[in-house]
């Protein structure tokens, strides 16, 4: 017996329903398996990963706090994915961008406006964006592997940031903790509702999204995207430039990973330390692809994403698993979510009889 | 039918109900073939009839969905293409699976043991090459070769097997007549030796020249098999199209007018190692001309076609002139809006992107010289999706596209009908200029035609053409001056009336003076 794959006539509509809950079923499943390997008993585990967190108030705060920076980021990434450009250090950008939001709170601290805080957003969206420039530089004028270097990059960011919150922007009176000085109030990015935490920066994602959605659905830009995306050299036939391409969808995910970056920061944390996310610009990419790169379906899923990291401390809390059940989780989702996302294209057929080749097909 | 004419223990290839499914399409459905010892077999039919399949799956690169493969009188399954060359059955694919770094022997042996020392293969590849006629350099390296020659190691691989059947897919498509002269030579010498060959066309001449029996596919059917000598064209082609098709009616006598294609000495460097070189073009086509350049297929006009759509615009601003401005250094979307049109050879990826929707397919190519119509909202340019729509709608009335749903993805839809798309996208705008390389490449008869009078309608119309072509009954039916592009150099244009076939055929193998050079088509 063999398992072939065969291509459908045309994308299976069923299917591109059917996937993202087949996929999330699998998962759940899955983490049961595993938490009933580990000897806890599944349901009550998965109930205090999954549903626990939604039941309060303030939980529900965090969970937008938490989606907020993955909404931004991955709809930024979805669209140089769509592109055909693989930015993969949205987590560095997030740093750079979280650095650069800072400069002002900072180094001059004595500032006191109502203009630091736009500043200070537009500063981190530059930083982000320039960041991405770097990628963009290296494969435009060197033809280098993108995947690569933004990759590298998001190293040489953490540990730049590491640097500077043990050294240069140290706060001299922060009993040596390495971090730099509280953000002035005017610094920092204001509470959505009197009920809790979450701040302006799920407002500035789901902006974000729908700007997106807008530009890629109706607007030439998104169709010179799409074009370029599946094929260069119809975008050239268009008259549409590759290497634009590559600056533009670089950039802009650059400054929304920014932008991400130094909301975190102004508005969650109120300062800079050595570690800012818990892998949001990774945990991105995996929100990208489970909202198929589409961004309305990218605000779900950032929702879903941003469950994990809450579940993942809520489990570690009432029944003791350590919290890189998290990253489980997340490479169980996307794992599930691109083997599924097969059975939109191809249909699974079990073959029965003489072992033949598997057919190769033009 | 066939199975008659050759009695059953002197078939060497038998084949008997063959299916393929893919989905539930039927690429082939049901296909009865018999091959006897030492003939030459034709298996004709159109672009899509499912003769690639068919010999894909004798080849053991498909499998069956269905039918009987019986080889030597013996049933047999055929796993893979190296079960295929142990069982004695050679193939030489239309497109060439070379790598062009490497040497002539060195490509030879990637296919064979690997045991077998290097030195041992070329020199047995130079004996089989010199015995079979086939004059091949075993250190040479592919990229230096011309499309022919590259050719010749494909036949010889497959010889080096010694196998009972050679399977040829369309071998002259990419061959000047002259070089198709000599590859006949050679199949009558594979016949004389018992050899069988199952050679695949379109050309209803060089089968009926060559084959002792034919076997027509249409629609994945055997719709008949006969001897090609005893069949006119006329008989063959009704076999293949199923319908007669009609000829392209020419206008007698059409004024010509301005100049609106003045290419002066136009060079261009290669761009990437394999890519020719184009140097000293030079070309005027007037109002209502059709100047078709012909060549074999790899001569500089994917390089040609790129230096004048503006794809790739070249250094010297004043090189191309469309419509009286030069626009050498403008881009493709600078030359459309002067009212030039292109549609460059390759219809998936490059003049139309397969999933997107028609409409969008419109959009491609017309986003800027109509964007006062496609566009709307200013800076913000909002498609007008609408409007697109209703446009692709009128065009693929115009053009007789056939397609299934309302505004159906470009890959939905056959060759033909794609390409009818594409080119009425272009006569939509009324374009004085239309550049077009490989008009009716892979399209079936019927469109082929269609699109050929659409040509010849533009240029009545006051409009110029420039067809790049390779189809040499084609470029006669069209062309009123034809100019022949050879190894990225170009022969001046001369009027259709004054060229025959071989002169034509002398001039794609790069001898521009034919009367003293005659000998060189076959040096090299």
């Amino acid at each position: 017996m063999r398992i072939e794959l065969e291509r459908r006539a045309s994308a299976s509509g069923l299917f591109s329903v059917v996937s993202p809950i087949l996929a999330l079923t699998l998962t759940l499943l899955s983490g049961a398996l595993l938490f009933l390997m580990l000897g806890k008993d599944p349901l009550h585990a998965l109930y205090s990963f999954f549903i626990d967190p939604l039941l309060e108030v303030w939980s529900l705060h965090e969970l937008a706090i938490k989606a907020a920076p993955l909404i931004l980021i991955a709809v930024g990434l979805s669209v140089c994915y769509r592109s055909n450009n693989w930015n993969i250090g949205a987590e560095g950008q997030f740093t750079i961008g979280a650095i650069c939001g800072s400069i002002l709170p900072v180094m001059v601290p004595q500032w006191h406006s109502p203009m630091v805080l736009p500043l200070m957003l537009l500063m981190g969206m530059l930083g982000g964006a320039l960041y991405a420039g770097i990628p963009a530089l290296l494969k435009t004028r060197f033809n280098t592997n993108e995947i690569l270097t933004s990759l590298m990059l998001v190293y040489i960011a953490q540990l730049f940031l590491d640097w500077l919150t043990r050294g240069l922007w140290r706060d001299p009176k922060g009993f040596n903790f390495p971090q730099t000085v509280s953000f002035a109030p005017e610094a920092v990015l204001p509470e959505l509702l009197e009920s809790g935490r979450a701040h302006w920066s799920i407002v500035f994602a789901l902006v974000a999204a729908v700007a997106i959605w807008f530009m890629m659905r109706f607007m030439l830009k998104g169709f010179e995207v799409t074009v370029l995306g599946r094929s260069e050299r119809a975008g050239r036939f268009a008259g549409f430039s590759a290497r634009r391409m590559v600056w533009f969808s670089m950039m802009l995910s650059g400054a929304l990973a920014g932008l991400a970056g130094i909301s975190e920061v102004s508005g969650s944390i109120g300062h800079l330390q050595p570690s800012i996310s818990p892998g949001y610009g990774f945990t991105a990419i995996i929100v990208a692809f489970l909202g198929r790169l589409n961004p309305l379906g990218i605000i779900a899923s950032g929702f879903v994403l941003a469950l994990t990291y809450l579940g993942g401390e809520a489990a570690q809390l009432s029944i003791g698993v350590s919290d890189k059940v998290t990253r489980v989780f997340q490479g169980l989702i996307l794992f599930f979510v691109l083997s599924c996302d097969t059975l939109i294209l191809y249909r699974v057929r079990l073959i029965f009889g003489a072992g033949r080749n598997v057919e190769a097909r033009s | 039918m066939s199975e008659a004419q050759v009695p059953e223990a002197a078939t060497l290839l038998k084949v008997r109900g063959l299916t393929k499914y893919f989905g539930s399409f039927a690429a082939c459905n049901g296909i009865d073939l018999s091959i006897a010892p030492g003939e030459i077999h034709a298996l004709l039919g159109e672009n899509g009839a499912g003769k690639s399949t068919l010999v894909k799956m004798l080849f053991g690169v498909l499998q069956p969905s269905d039918g009987e493969i019986v080889w030597g009188g013996k049933p047999v399954t055929i796993q893979s293409p190296g079960h295929a060359r142990t069982l004695g059955i050679g193939m030489v694919f239309q497109h060439f699976s070379l790598f062009e770094a490497l040497t002539v022997a060195e490509n030879i042996a990637l296919s064979l043991d690997p045991k077998i020392p290097l030195t041992k293969i070329a020199e047995e590849a130079k004996n089989l090459s010199r015995a079979y006629g086939l004059p091949l350099d075993p250190n040479a390296h592919v990229a230096d070769l011309s499309v022919g020659e590259r050719q010749r190691i494909e036949i010889v691989r497959a010889l080096l097997q010694n196998p009972k059947l050679i399977i040829l897919d369309e071998p002259t498509s990419v061959l000047t007549p002259q070089e198709a002269d000599r590859l006949f030579e050679t199949l009558f010498k594979l016949k004389a030796e018992g050899r069988s060959v199952l050679y695949i066309s379109h050309r209803l001449e060089e089968v009926q020249r060559i084959c002792d029996r034919a076997t027509v596919l249409r629609h994945g059917k055997v719709t008949g098999a006969c001897d090609p000598r005893q069949e006119t064209p006329g008989s063959l082609a009704r076999m293949m199209v199923g319908s007669d098709v009609a000829g392209v009616e020419r206008a007698a006598d059409t004024p010509l007018g301005d100049v609106l294609v003045d290419v002066k000495n136009l060079a261009v460097p290669a761009r990437t190692p394999f890519a020719i070189t184009l140097s000293g073009i030079s070309m005027q086509v007037r109002a209502g001309e059709i100047l078709a350049i012909a060549g074999v297929a790899g001569n500089g006009q994917g390089e040609l076609f790129d230096a004048l759509s503006g794809e790739y615009p070249v250094a010297d601003d004043d090189a191309i002139r469309l419509c009286g401005k030069p626009v050498g250094r403008k881009g493709i979307n600078g030359r459309r809006l002067l009212g030039a049109g292109f549609v460059p050879e390759e219809r998936h990826g490059h003049a139309a992107v397969s999933d997107m929707a028609l409409s969008d397919n419109l959009l491609l190519s017309r986003s800027q010289s109509d964007r006062k119509t496609f566009l709307s909202g200013g800076l913000a340019n909002v498609i007008r999706h609408d409007v697109i729509r209703s446009i692709a709608k009128r065009i693929c009335g115009e053009m007789d596209v056939r397609k299934s749903g309302d505004n159906p993805a470009a890959g939905s839809l056959s060759g033909g009908n794609l390409q009818k798309f594409i080119i009425g996208r272009e006569l939509d705008r009324k374009p004085q200029v239309l550049i077009v390389n490989q008009p009716t490449w892979g399209v079936d008869a019927g469109a082929a035609s269609r699109i050929r009078q659409a040509l010849v309608d533009l240029a009545r119309a006051g409009s110029a053409v420039v067809v790049i072509s390779q189809d040499l009954d084609e470029i006669f039916e069209v062309a009123t001056s034809i100019a022949v592009i050879s190894e990225g150099r170009m022969s001046r244009p001369y009027a259709a009336s004054e060229l025959t076939l071989e002169k034509i055929g002398l001039l794609m193998g790069g001898v521009h003076d034919s009367t003293s050079r005659r000998e060189a088509v076959h040096a090299h």
